[in-house]
């Protein structure tokens, strides 16, 4: 066989992201969209030059994350003196021309593609879980489906994947977009979902038709978030959390996350980056929730524990000149995890050993919290709203029963509390503010940027340059701006002066971080810790792009503007908060006089600290 | 080595005297004596050649000493069209004509690496071909400095994997990197963003076979045969009802009736023309052309006499499509599904013409909505069929 190192090349993921052109010193174009003229940059494509006058061309396989395919065939449009309709989405504009976007051919093309689409997409809008939230309901009803031009299947052809904790596959309302094959591959490079087959037969698959849970799947959900139909979903849980409410002899706790709080408003019809944090606890106790508490006072209890854990490896590296695993990296993101667990086996001496937030807040809940109300661990219910599917499975984990009980019992999403909340008829917006309960209900701002990519980082550096250097960070208004943001992966130093007595080792250090979000980046970092060449002492990873705030279990749509709007309301927030400063969290402090004593102390290394587990892309047994 | 006889590629030849003429010729000229010649691409499409090529050259940096980056010529041999065997035959015996053909095309676009991309079906050729292609390794007729003249060129084979839409250019380039065989958009086209991201030129195995006779030749010679906008010759795969099937080399220009009288064909209802992407000819057309003016084809033609049944025709063709869409686009992946359950359902009299219209209008979607030519051309069988047998169709 003729030899492939011939032609060696850097291997892509999929070949559709090299379907790029040069663009690279090209004059404008003039072009004509319906008879309106204007000028584009040379290579923009029909649809983003439509979408500069004005117009909307109808989509699906497009997502503003993802590389171009140009599948669907919604988007056509004519292009004058090209034989055939031309995908919007596909078509980069190098010369001037004429385009016209809904003529004769064009409606009746796009009208056949939703029949086709139609024919095959089993089910009906009011028993799926998308009703209201579908791209294909909407094309549908923009384009004036009144019928069933090509028939309507009346037969499931496939079977649900229901395996996963996180994310449930059910093929029989896919309609082939490519969107999560493309978001798995290309953007989080995790690669576990790939069409098989061919032509009718064509479907969206794992590795060897396996489950999703038998698969080196991150439980990430962005494929969740970039479906434009019901095909895929988070496993959801308000079944069974609705039947620990009605149990009186259950005493259900909330914990919130901080991003949903900032984005569960786009579930309820408003702006992206509207928090509704106060509304939020009134709403989770009028469906009936016993307590409500802040993880952002695990946020807080997290940067106690990791920080002073990243400190002690500083002093194990640089004074017991010890072999300890540097940088360290954060281990918040259960997403993260198991990308690190499945693609970075021997690595994972550098995740930090500390549970995330919700983990440790649900350990706390059923030991402190218990014998501080005098319940029964075993019947209290913890429950923990998340913007992640990933949180599912992580709760689900064997090692998650430091209490003695399952630590977390149900990680429900933003988008499943919103529909509980309507389901009780409640409209989140018009409610009245209330508090968290206490005592665990304190979260200082540097809990609530957990949030966004970098605030932990954020958080972090906030409290450790103070415990060393008895100041504040060096950044105006407590702000640490070079962590934030959107690159994908941010790097940082801050140099540390004049430290207190027990950090003098540190005197001149400049300690250097860096952020990377979304598991693509991870990878990139990752690759550089593998080969010793990433020079930092302490990394914050996040498995989604944008971080929490662009989670799998966030509402639908999320994308860069979304991601942008919530990151600011989270910011925003932690601004106008009194404290901003883990270390300073007053109920943080009360929790180790009375329960844990100090940071890395024996009660927190047996209920706030975990260990991993090499799994290596070994699929199955 | 044959008994072939044709007047082009099937007539005798002196092994390495066209490669030797394009060598003498200089790379300019054969790009001119091509252009000239007005030689279009056999696979079907009938894409002038030279044209292409020059669009593959476009990027040529003059200041460079010869060209500015990598580029493949690559030898499309994904014969899949059913009722096609023409290549086979090409490839079984004149294989080395085929490599000559390759090395005057590669010279011509400054290519180093020739791919010959076989078929799935076609890997029993596999140990005899590339026994041939080491063979010129060792003569010097391939690698580095070849045959003395400067030229670094060498030829490597891809095994295609049995999927009908490899045929397709984008999705052969596909294919041949390692990914599912799925059409590309276009733009970029193959002869700016190919094989690797390279500027491609994808050539059917016949189209390379005419070069060597054209450098020797001449483009006049080579006008001469054919009509004025078809210059040259076909080969025919014939098959269906006939006493003679086999492979043709005939003139464009050739009627449908000369090809049935060349086979022994009699009782004669029907004849598919280009396979099952081709056209449906009935007993009223048998006078018209084969050439691209008319009636163009990749080579298939197949042969139905009076005891066959359109209607089961056209549900094996939609059958075929069905089942070799690449599956990507909706139009394709489902308007096949349709079209044949909707044919079906038709003979079963559970839906009436009406129906038939929507279908109708289905087939015209698809042929402009289609993300590659696969599900564009669906509409050839389906309009022709149904024009043309539509008692037959709906009453079996």
């Amino acid at each position: 066989m003729g030899n492939l190192s011939d032609f060696e090349r850097s291997r892509i993921p999929s070949s559709h992201l090299r379907q790029q052109i040069d663009t690279a010193g090209k004059a404008d174009v003039d072009i004509k969209i319906n008879g309106k003229e204007l000028t584009v940059p040379y290579g923009t494509t029909i649809l983003n030059a439509a979408r500069m006058v004005g117009l909307k061309i109808p989509t699906l396989c497009n997502h503003d994350d993802l590389c171009v395919v140009g599948v669907c065939r919604l988007c056509l449009v004519e292009v004058e003196g090209q034989k055939n309709l031309q995908a919007s989405c596909a078509f980069p504009i190098t010369e001037s021309i004429n385009i016209k976007t809904h003529t004769p051919s064009v409606r009746k093309a796009r009208r056949h593609v939703l029949d086709l689409m139609l024919r095959n997409h089993y089910g009906e809008c009011y028993s799926c879980r998308r009703n209201h939230k579908c791209q294909l309901q909407d094309r549908a009803k923009e384009h004036g489906v009144d019928f069933f031009r090509f028939g309507h299947i009346t037969e499931k052809r496939f079977e649900e994947d229901l395996s996963s904790y996180a994310v449930v596959r059910d093929p029989d309302k896919c309609i082939l977009c490519y969107r999560c094959v493309r978001t798995c591959i290309d953007l989080q490079e995790v690669g576990v979902l790939e069409f098989i087959n061919r032509g009718f037969e064509t479907q969206v698959s794992t590795f060897m038709d396996k489950p999703l849970a038998d698969v080196i799947c991150v439980n990430c959900g962005q494929c969740i978030n970039r479906c434009p139909t019901g095909a895929l979903r988070a496993n959801d849980p308000s079944d069974a959390v609705w039947e620990a409410i009605e149990d009186p002899k259950k005493h259900v706790i909330m914990q919130t996350a901080p991003a949903p709080r900032a984005c569960i408003g786009e579930e309820f019809g408003l702006e992206a980056g509207t928090s509704l944090t106060k509304e939020l606890n009134t709403a989770i106790r009028m469906v009936g929730f016993d307590r409500v508490f802040d993880t952002n006072f695990a946020a807080d209890l997290t940067i106690m524990e990791e920080g002073t854990e990243l400190l002690t490896r500083l002093k194990d590296a640089l004074v017991e000149k010890k072999d300890v695993a540097l940088p360290m990296i954060t281990s918040c993101s259960p997403g993260w995890v198991k990308y690190c667990e499945h693609f970075f086996p021997d690595q994972l001496d550098h995740l930090s050993t500390c549970k995330s937030p919700q983990q440790m807040f649900g350990a706390v809940l059923k030991t402190y919290y218990a014998e501080k109300v005098g319940i029964d661990p075993a019947d209290i219910v913890t429950v923990a709203l998340m913007p992640c599917s990933a949180k599912k499975f992580e709760c689900n984990r064997p090692e998650m029963q430091d209490s003695g009980f399952k630590d977390v019992d149900y990680g429900l999403t933003t988008r499943e509390m919103a529909q509980m909340i309507k389901e009780c008829g409640i409209n989140l917006p018009d409610l009245d503010k209330e508090d968290f309960d206490h005592p665990l209900g304190l979260g200082s701002g540097a809990g609530l940027i957990f949030g966004a990519t970098g605030g932990v980082m954020e958080a972090a550096i906030r409290t450790a340059y103070e415990l060393v250097t008895g100041r504040e960070v060096p950044f105006e208004g407590l702000n640490i701006t070079p962590v934030r943001g959107m690159e994908g992966i941010r790097e940082a130093s801050v140099l540390i002066e004049k430290p207190v007595e027990d950090w003098k080792f540190l005197d001149g250090v400049e300690l250097k971080v860096a952020v990377a979000h979304g598991t693509a980046n991870a990878k990139k970092i990752m690759e550089k810790v593998q080969k010793g060449e990433a020079d930092y002492h302490f990394i914050e990873i996040m498995a989604c792009p944008g971080g929490c705030l662009g989670g799998g279990g966030a509402p639908i749509p999320t994308n860069d503007e979304t991601r942008r709007k919530r990151a600011e309301a989270l910011y925003n927030e932690d601004a106008g908060l009194a404290v901003r400063k883990s270390h300073e969290n007053a109920e943080i402090a009360q929790i180790y006089e009375e329960f844990l004593g100090e940071p890395l102390g024996e009660k927190s290394h047996h209920l706030l600290h975990t260990h991993y587990m090499p799994r290596g892309k070994r699929i199955g047994d | 080595m044959t008994d072939r006889k044709g007047p082009i590629i099937f007539r005798p030849y002196t092994a390495f005297s066209g490669m030797r003429k394009a060598f003498e010729m200089g790379n300019a000229n054969v790009l001119k004596s091509v252009d000239e010649a007005g030689l279009r691409g056999r696979g079907g499409a009938g894409f002038p050649v030279a044209m292409k090529w020059k669009f593959a050259l476009a990027d040529i940096k003059e200041d460079h000493t010869g060209y500015s980056e990598e580029r493949f010529i690559v030898c499309n041999a994904d014969e899949g069209e059913p009722g096609t065997f023409k290549d086979r035959v090409l490839l079984e015996e004149y294989f080395e004509l085929l490599l000559e053909g390759m090395i005057i095309a590669g010279y011509t676009i400054r290519a180093s690496t020739g791919l010959i991309y076989l078929r799935g079906e076609y890997a029993f050729m596999w140990d005899r071909i590339k026994k041939i292609i080491i063979r010129w390794r060792e003569e010097g007729k391939l690698g580095e400095n070849l045959d003395g003249k400067g030229f670094n060129f060498d030829i490597h084979i891809r095994m295609g994997a049995g999927a009908y839409v490899c045929g397709e250019e984008t999705a052969l380039i596909e294919s041949m990197e390692g990914y599912r065989g799925e059409p590309r958009n276009r733009p970029p086209f193959p002869v700016n963003a190919g094989f690797n991201n390279r500027p491609t030129v994808v050539n059917n195995v016949e189209t390379l076979c005419l070069l060597p006779h054209i450098m020797n030749d001449g483009a006049e010679w080579f006008k001469k045969i054919g009509t004025a906008e078809s210059a040259g010759s076909k080969l025919l795969s014939v098959s269906g009802d006939c006493g003679k099937p086999g492979v043709y080399e005939v003139p464009y220009g050739t009627t449908v009736q000369e090809v049935l009288e060349l086979t022994g064909a009699v009782g004669v209802k029907a004849v598919q023309v280009g396979g099952a992407s081709g056209v449906c000819l009935n007993d009223h057309e048998f006078n018209r052309r084969i050439c691209f003016e008319d009636v163009s084809t990749g080579g298939s033609i197949i042969i139905f006499n009076t005891t066959r049944s359109m209607r089961d025709v056209l549900v094996n063709f939609l059958g075929f499509f069905m089942e070799e869409s690449c599956g990507q686009c909706t139009p394709c992946r489902y308007g096949t599904e349709c079209l044949l359950d909707g044919v079906l359902q038709l003979s079963r009299g559970e839906v009436n013409g009406e129906y038939l219209a929507e279908l109708v209008g289905l087939a015209e979607t698809m042929t402009i909505a289609s993300k590659c030519g696969l599900g564009q051309s669906v509409a050839n069988p389906f309009h022709s069929i149904i024009e043309k047998f539509r008692g037959e169709v709906i009453h079996g």
